[in-house]
């Protein structure tokens, strides 16, 4: 994974609160067997009729060349796949920015470096009011500066932090305990 | 002063955390399907790597596969995709040492169906999974929770994921469960009482004597639904019930290794001045049958209730999605499909209580119904009582064991503008198929509204 330190860029905005895995991704999508080239099935049943024609959803008019999604609370609730990130970064997301992100939605997006950041209800209320606003977020400062002065701070676990400003490897990272885990193996085992 | 949660997860801390990095938490069992792995095995491959535990990981076919018999030998999958991501699970489990419940083994199913059936899901384990719904196996006291697919990989690979420790939250349901009112009901009033997002950041403990009450079948179903309202784990402590449900199956200790387990299992609870970040209450006697009736699992009503009404923009867009008037009677609602199955529903004392309504009825002519039994297992135990007779005289249709309508990505689909009440667990747009409106349910609730042909109240409550 590519470091990341600062992201600008500027916002679309999805006012729906608790939006899905089945949303930014259906599962009739899930029978891929790689993880590229997901962008074209993210948020399908919005984008596209019955027929397969486009849809007037913003997310075809308006989203291009717009980095970071702006959601409604409690975005990504539901399903564990890995595959509502990984569209969400082929369609071109780099950012999600909600008052509330689930979990598993959350692990997933930071762990392919898709900044998930959970900011306080005043600033999301902001967000929410102000579309298509270029924001910079801040990983080292963990900030994130607007138009006119406004800026926000938002919470990110250190690790997760950590892993997306160096570009770490977590895998990587994991089996470099390989002597603890030898170790906890055979304790258990006596 | 330790809750069950805290006590298993000590006994899994290869590293602790500290402020800067997770724990290092050791994974007892991967379990392992055909939708969430292969990108995992593939990144396993790119890397050189073997499977760290091969006798710490089962693998079986459930999301992908069709629920049809074969016909001149030839599995009717939905697409050759399908087709393909079954065979790479087939493949990658042969290269990398993984058992594999396949078709043919007699022991294949839905996942979380197939953990517990086998004795393989057992008390004080850490049990891992790439799908959200992996908190079932927290009805044995283990803590079980979903995982995505990078982190399929890194448990592939290490046997180890690296986590922070959730907070703790117990739900007591105190008293005695109404008649006819199941662990279903339970946990719809519990998502509807706490929240779609009540859970999140939080590991469930279920207590009071209402959850003790529950059989097993009963206390998964509850654990099942856990994500539901966000929380990634739900637990049960276990006890007497886990232990004869247990005992003798296929995986479980045998002999002095039984003993042992059980002495070392009966410590996993909660202790007496245990603390909880956060404490719930609600007594058993306040839940009446609940289903749903928006778009959200969260968004519930007992049986006696109508829908909603209010301008919220959300409760506005759910209502206009389910075809309901704000102020509608829940009950009395006509419908067009009706799904028994499911890892919420799909085992045995599921399929009794939709055959119980069932039984000597038709299936309304306007309704399909399809029950779809949670594994081989299950549909053979089911067999072996006459349920299949009792859904098929009734006009149901009787299918292999899978996912299904569930998730809808094996074909079984609701059509669009259709009105399904499902035994499942999500009723998000289009869920069980583009443009497909959900009411999830009890099985008894499902039943008896198949043969109204509209949402009823079933016989007995």
């Amino acid at each position: 994974m590519q470091p990341i330190t600062q992201l600008r860029a500027t916002t679309f905005v999805l006012r729906e609160d608790n939006i899905d895995t089945d949303q930014i991704i259906p599962a009739r999508f899930l029978t891929t067997t790689e993880r590229s080239g997901l962008g074209r099935a993210a948020f399908y049943d919005w984008r596209f009729a019955a027929n397969g024609a486009a849809t007037a959803h913003p997310l075809n008019t308006e989203a291009a060349g717009h980095a970071i999604l702006v959601a409604g609370n409690n975005f990504g609730c539901g399903s564990s796949r890995e595959h509502a990130p990984w569209a969400l970064l082929d369609f071109g997301f780099r950012a999600v920015i909600s008052s509330e992100i689930a979990d598993i939605f959350r692990s997933n997006a930071l762990k392919n470096g898709l900044l998930a950041i959970v900011v306080d209800p005043a600033a999301h209320a902001f967000l929410l009011a102000h579309p298509r606003i270029e924001l910079r977020i801040d990983l080292e400062t963990m900030t994130i500066l607007g138009p006119d002065g406004w800026s926000t701070r938002f919470a990110l676990d250190a690790f997760a932090r950590r892993c997306l400003m160096m570009g770490v490897d977590q895998l990587g990272y994991l089996l470099a305990q390989d002597e603890a885990i030898a170790a906890f193996e055979s304790a258990r085992a006596a | 002063m330790t809750t069950l949660f805290d006590k298993v997860w000590q006994q899994h801390v290869v590293v602790p955390e500290t402020p800067e990095a997770p724990a290092v938490l050791y994974i007892d069992l991967h379990l392992v399907h055909e939708v969430t792995s292969p990108q995992a095995f593939s990144e396993l491959a790119s890397r050189g790597l073997k499977l760290r535990r091969p006798d710490r990981t089962l693998a079986t076919l459930d999301h992908s596969t069709p629920t049809l018999p074969s016909v001149n030998g030839e599995l009717p999958y939905v697409t050759d995709e399908a087709k393909h991501q079954v065979a790479t699970l087939r493949e990658n489990a042969a290269t990398f040492g993984v058992e594999l419940l396949d078709f043919g083994s007699g022991q294949r199913g839905i996942v979380h169906v197939v953990g517990p059936e086998q004795g393989a899901t057992q008390p004080g384990m850490t049990i891992v999974c790439g799908d959200s719904h992996t908190s079932t196996h927290g009805a044995f006291g283990a803590i079980a929770f979903g995982i995505g697919t990078s982190e399929v990989g890194h448990v592939l690979a290490s046997q180890c994921l690296l986590q922070r420790k959730p907070k703790t939250m117990a739900i007591n349901v105190e008293g005695q469960l109404r008649p006819g009112i199941s662990a279903k009901d339970v946990i719809l009033h519990i998502i509807r009482t706490i929240g779609v997002e009540g859970g999140t950041g939080y590991a469930i403990e279920y207590r009071g004597s209402a959850i003790r009450s529950l059989d097993m079948d009963g206390r998964m179903t509850l654990c099942n639904m856990s994500i539901e309202a966000g929380a990634r784990c739900g637990m049960v402590a276990p006890d007497d019930v886990t232990f004869a449900y247990l005992q003798n199956r296929p995986r479980a200790p045998k002999g002095a290794a039984w003993d042992a387990a059980v002495a070392r299992w009966r410590a996993l609870v909660s202790d007496a001045d245990a603390k909880f970040d956060r404490q719930v209450h609600i007594e058993a006697a306040d839940i009446a049958p609940t289903v749903t009736w928006g778009t959200h699992p969260g968004m519930g009503a007992s049986l006696s209730e109508s829908v909603p009404s209010g301008d919220d923009a959300q409760f506005d867009k759910a209502r206009r999605y389910m075809g309901w008037d704000a102020g509608q009677a829940l009950v009395g609602r006509p419908i067009d499909v009706v799904f028994i199955g499911s890892c919420t529903n799909g085992r045995l004392s599921d399929l009794r209580a939709a055959a119980n309504e069932l039984k000597g009825q038709r299936v309304h002519p306007r309704v399909r119904m399809l029950v779809v039994p949670g594994s081989d297992k299950v549909k053979r135990d089911a067999e072996a009582e006459g349920l299949h007779d009792v859904f098929l005289a009734a006009g149901a249709e009787w299918r292999e064991p899978g996912c299904s309508m569930c998730i809808a990505m094996n074909g079984d689909i609701v059509a669009p503008g259709q009105l399904a009440v499902s035994t499942s667990n999500r009723n998000f747009e289009g869920r069980q198929g583009k443009g497909a409106r959900t009411i999830l349910a009890s099985p008894a609730v499902a039943a008896a509204s198949a043969v109204a042909g509209a949402l009823s109240v079933p016989n007995g409550v």
